[in-house]
């Protein structure tokens, strides 16, 4: 049991507001990720969930009761730091069982625990060494290991990889999967800025920017498909989505648009209003998503190659932009292809997958809902 | 100021006559060893002579004053400590084995042992104490330099101010003693606190705890700053208290530093002088052995003998003490 529900959530440091309208419901056992750009919060809202922040507006239920001045020891949680945070003067033992300790539980119940926790994280062999005497992936899996004991109903993790090596980290990120699994009934929130390790855990990712807001909230596919705005279509996906300036020509139930007036026009899959048309809006396509052009397709866009990199399994193309200082539209075609520089192409991309944002930059699909 | 220009006129010499010493003797031995010699070879074996002969050159002074200042006296200690008072016969273990039964100095070694245990615990406690508290105010730093002020002040200087609080007028005159205005005010008897034997060593304590808790302080504070914030938040996390979170997880991790704290301090009272010379000169039981040795060696025609013989047992309870703090201080900033 526990679900956790952030109602208005705020968070400032003297007058400047660091958070605002923070209202998320996370349900029991949910894996929920927080990504944003660094600086934006996620620490901050993960620290106030665990008490080591107060909460300066809003309300924050656990369970459906009010946690707001409730000490962090009482709200059922347990926290893994990015900088492990271990007690350097004890043994991993004494590490794991220290929380149990103050709680003066018996001997042999912690004895029972923490070996219980070695088992599941193999540190068995480790448990009268110092954390100095570890390596970074192990020191990482006694703070979790640490967390284990406690028996926390929420568990919240800090970046908690991003101190480790790239084999490292896909190791470690396999292993708190699993763990996840495990516990089918223990909630987890996490907080990374790694997309891979967003998409792969999460069963919903919470989006935040640097305005301080939860841009959307979604179970990842739903986030990589069908982005809310600009911002969140933009941060999910690497290379991240081409968006450019455009105009909307005819309205309907497709939008047909135009990079400049009186050019080139193709249609967007989403309906509009007869008050969108002439207006200005902003066209959006994943870089995996756009192809070249084959009898039958309509075309897109046409335009130069500038700069080409093979990958092996893909080639990237940076292509002349639609307008003068624009970022370079990136293609990802898969396959090794030989473009020359300065050859023209023409590409397309599959109705769906053509995005459109209004002036505000909120998605065509998502104006009106919610 | 006349005194005023002719320490000026000292240092201007004193560096002068540096400057031309290591400028002079680094010429000639340029000039005696050339590296352009005749021959090429010749010039090779120069120049490896001039090269293991420079270092002693610019070192020769400072190992010159060092033997001359610390290096003799010490050995030379020794040497008295087997003579007789006026250095004349060698008298072998005698000095020893009276010391071995003398009052004075039975009482000096109990009542410095009473200072190694006190001073040390009180000054590294006191300092630890506030180096935590201090560390959440925002008035914590004025608070410390407060704290830290007395450390500038000689320990004489501090004997004197001292004097005045613990100072005792007879009966009829007002009392201008701190401690004893303010016994007073809360309706008791004022005392003559520096004659009660036994606890008059206490109340002389209480001027080097005044003085050191500063440096205690000011170290350990570092040390605390030093404590990754995390290992405080997740021992919060794990349901320890302000008391249990400072015992169990922040000293044990600064437990290196006060030790050198510790040791350090005990060192300074080992050789604890100035303020028993200044307050009680050593009576009403208050005497400690730097200020036995010093009655020995220069008080009643001196007994070079004996006071050699006291500064001995001195040197012989710091050395130890000494070298462990030298050993940890420099593993510590070695980093282990
Ligand atoms: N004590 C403080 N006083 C004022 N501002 C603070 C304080 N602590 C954090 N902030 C601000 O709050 C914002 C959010 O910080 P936070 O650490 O939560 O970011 P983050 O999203 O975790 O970033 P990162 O990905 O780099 O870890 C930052 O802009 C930071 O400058
Ligand atoms: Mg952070």
């Amino acid at each position: 049991m526990a679900s956790l529900k952030l109602t208005d959530i705020e968070k400032a440091y003297g007058v400047t507001k660091v958070l605002k309208n923070i209202n998320l419901e996370i349900e029991q056992g949910e894996f929920i990720v927080f990504v944003g750009p660094s600086g934006c919060g996620k620490s901050t809202l993960l620290r106030m969930i665990a008490g080591l922040e107060s909460i300066t507006g809003g309300d924050l239920q656990i369970d459906g009761q009010r946690m707001n001045e409730v000490p962090p020891s009482k709200r059922g949680i347990a926290m893994v730091f990015q900088t492990y945070a271990l007690y350097p003067h004890m043994t991993v033992y004494d590490n794991m069982a220290f929380g149990m300790k103050i709680a003066k539980a018996s001997k042999e119940e912690i004895h029972e625990r923490v070996s219980k926790a070695a088992d599941i994280l193999q540190l068995t062999p480790f448990l009268e060494r110092l954390p100095k005497a570890l390596s970074g992936g192990q020191r990482q899996r006694v703070a979790i290991g640490r967390a284990i004991v406690r028996d926390p109903k929420v568990f919240l993790f800090d970046e908690p990889l991003s101190n480790l090596d790239a084999a490292l980290r896909v190791a470690t990120r396999i292993e708190i999967a699993q763990l996840n699994e495990s516990m089918p009934d223990t909630t987890m929130i996490y907080v990374t800025h790694d997309q891979v390790e967003a998409m792969t855990l999460a069963d919903r990712i919470v989006v935040l920017s640097t305005r301080g807001i939860i841009e959307q909230c979604g179970a990842p596919m739903e986030l990589y498909e069908n982005p809310k705005n600009v911002f969140v279509a933009r941060f999910i996906g690497s290379p991240a989505m081409n968006v450019y300036d455009c105009k909307v020509m005819e309205t309907g139930e497709k939008t047909r648009v135009a990079f400049e007036e009186g050019g080139h026009s193709f249609t967007v899959n989403v309906p509009s209003t007869p008050d969108q048309k002439g207006k200005p809006a902003k066209f959006g396509v994943r870089p995996e998503d756009l192809r070249l052009c084959e009898d039958g397709d309509e075309p897109l866009y046409k335009c130069e190659v500038r700069i080409v990199e093979k990958l092996g399994e893909v080639t990237l193309l940076y292509l002349e932009p639609p307008h003068e200082g624009e970022e370079a539209l990136i293609a990802k075609i898969p396959g090794t292809h030989d473009f020359k520089r300065g050859e023209m192409v023409t590409l397309t991309a599959d109705d769906e997958k053509r995005h459109l944002f209004n002036e505000e930059e909120i998605s065509f699909r998502w104006i009106g809902k919610e | 100021m006349e005194q005023l220009a002719s320490a000026l006129g000292t240092v201007i010499v004193g560096v002068l006559a540096c400057v031309a010493y290591f400028y002079g003797s680094n010429w000639l031995l340029d000039r005696v060893f050339p590296a352009n010699a005749a021959s090429a070879e010749k010039g090779i074996k120069n120049l490896q002579i001039a090269h293991a002969v420079r270092p002693w050159l610019f070192l020769g002074p400072a190992l010159l004053t060092l033997g001359l200042y610390l290096v003799y006296p010490a050995l030379d200690s020794v040497r008295l400590s087997f003579y007789n008072s006026d250095s004349t016969q060698f008298v072998g273990l005698d000095n020893y084995v009276w010391l071995w039964f003398d009052d004075g100095f039975r009482q000096s070694m109990f009542n410095n042992m009473l200072w190694l245990i006190f001073v040390p615990a009180m000054s590294t406690f006191f300092g630890l104490v506030i180096a935590a508290l201090t560390d959440r105010i925002w008035w914590g730093n004025i608070a410390k330099s407060l704290i830290f002020m007395p450390m500038a002040i000689s320990f004489i200087g501090a004997s004197i101010i001292w004097k005045f609080v613990y100072e005792y007028r007879g009966e009829g005159s007002a009392q201008i003693g701190i401690l004893n205005a303010i016994v007073e005010a809360l309706g008791g008897d004022p005392q003559a606190w520096i004659t009660i034997p036994f606890w008059n060593n206490f109340f002389l304590m209480i001027i080097l705890v005044w003085i050191q808790t500063g440096f205690a302080m000011v170290i350990l504070s570092a040390a605390l700053r030093g404590i990754p914030e995390e290992t405080i938040e997740a021992a919060t996390i794990d349901g320890a208290n302000g008391v249990q979170i400072f015992f169990l997880i922040m000293v044990p991790q600064i437990w290196k530093t006060i030790a050198v704290v510790w040791t350090t301090i005990t060192i300074t009272v080992l050789k604890v002088f100035d303020i028993v010379f200044a307050m009680t000169n050593g009576q009403w039981d208050t005497q400690v052995l730097a200020n036995y040795m010093y009655d020995w060696m220069f008080r009643g025609g001196g007994d070079f003998g004996r006071g050699a013989t006291i500064a001995v047992i001195i040197m012989l309870l710091v050395v130890p003490i000494m070298i462990w703090n030298i050993r940890s201080a420099t593993r510590d900033s070695k980093g282990h």
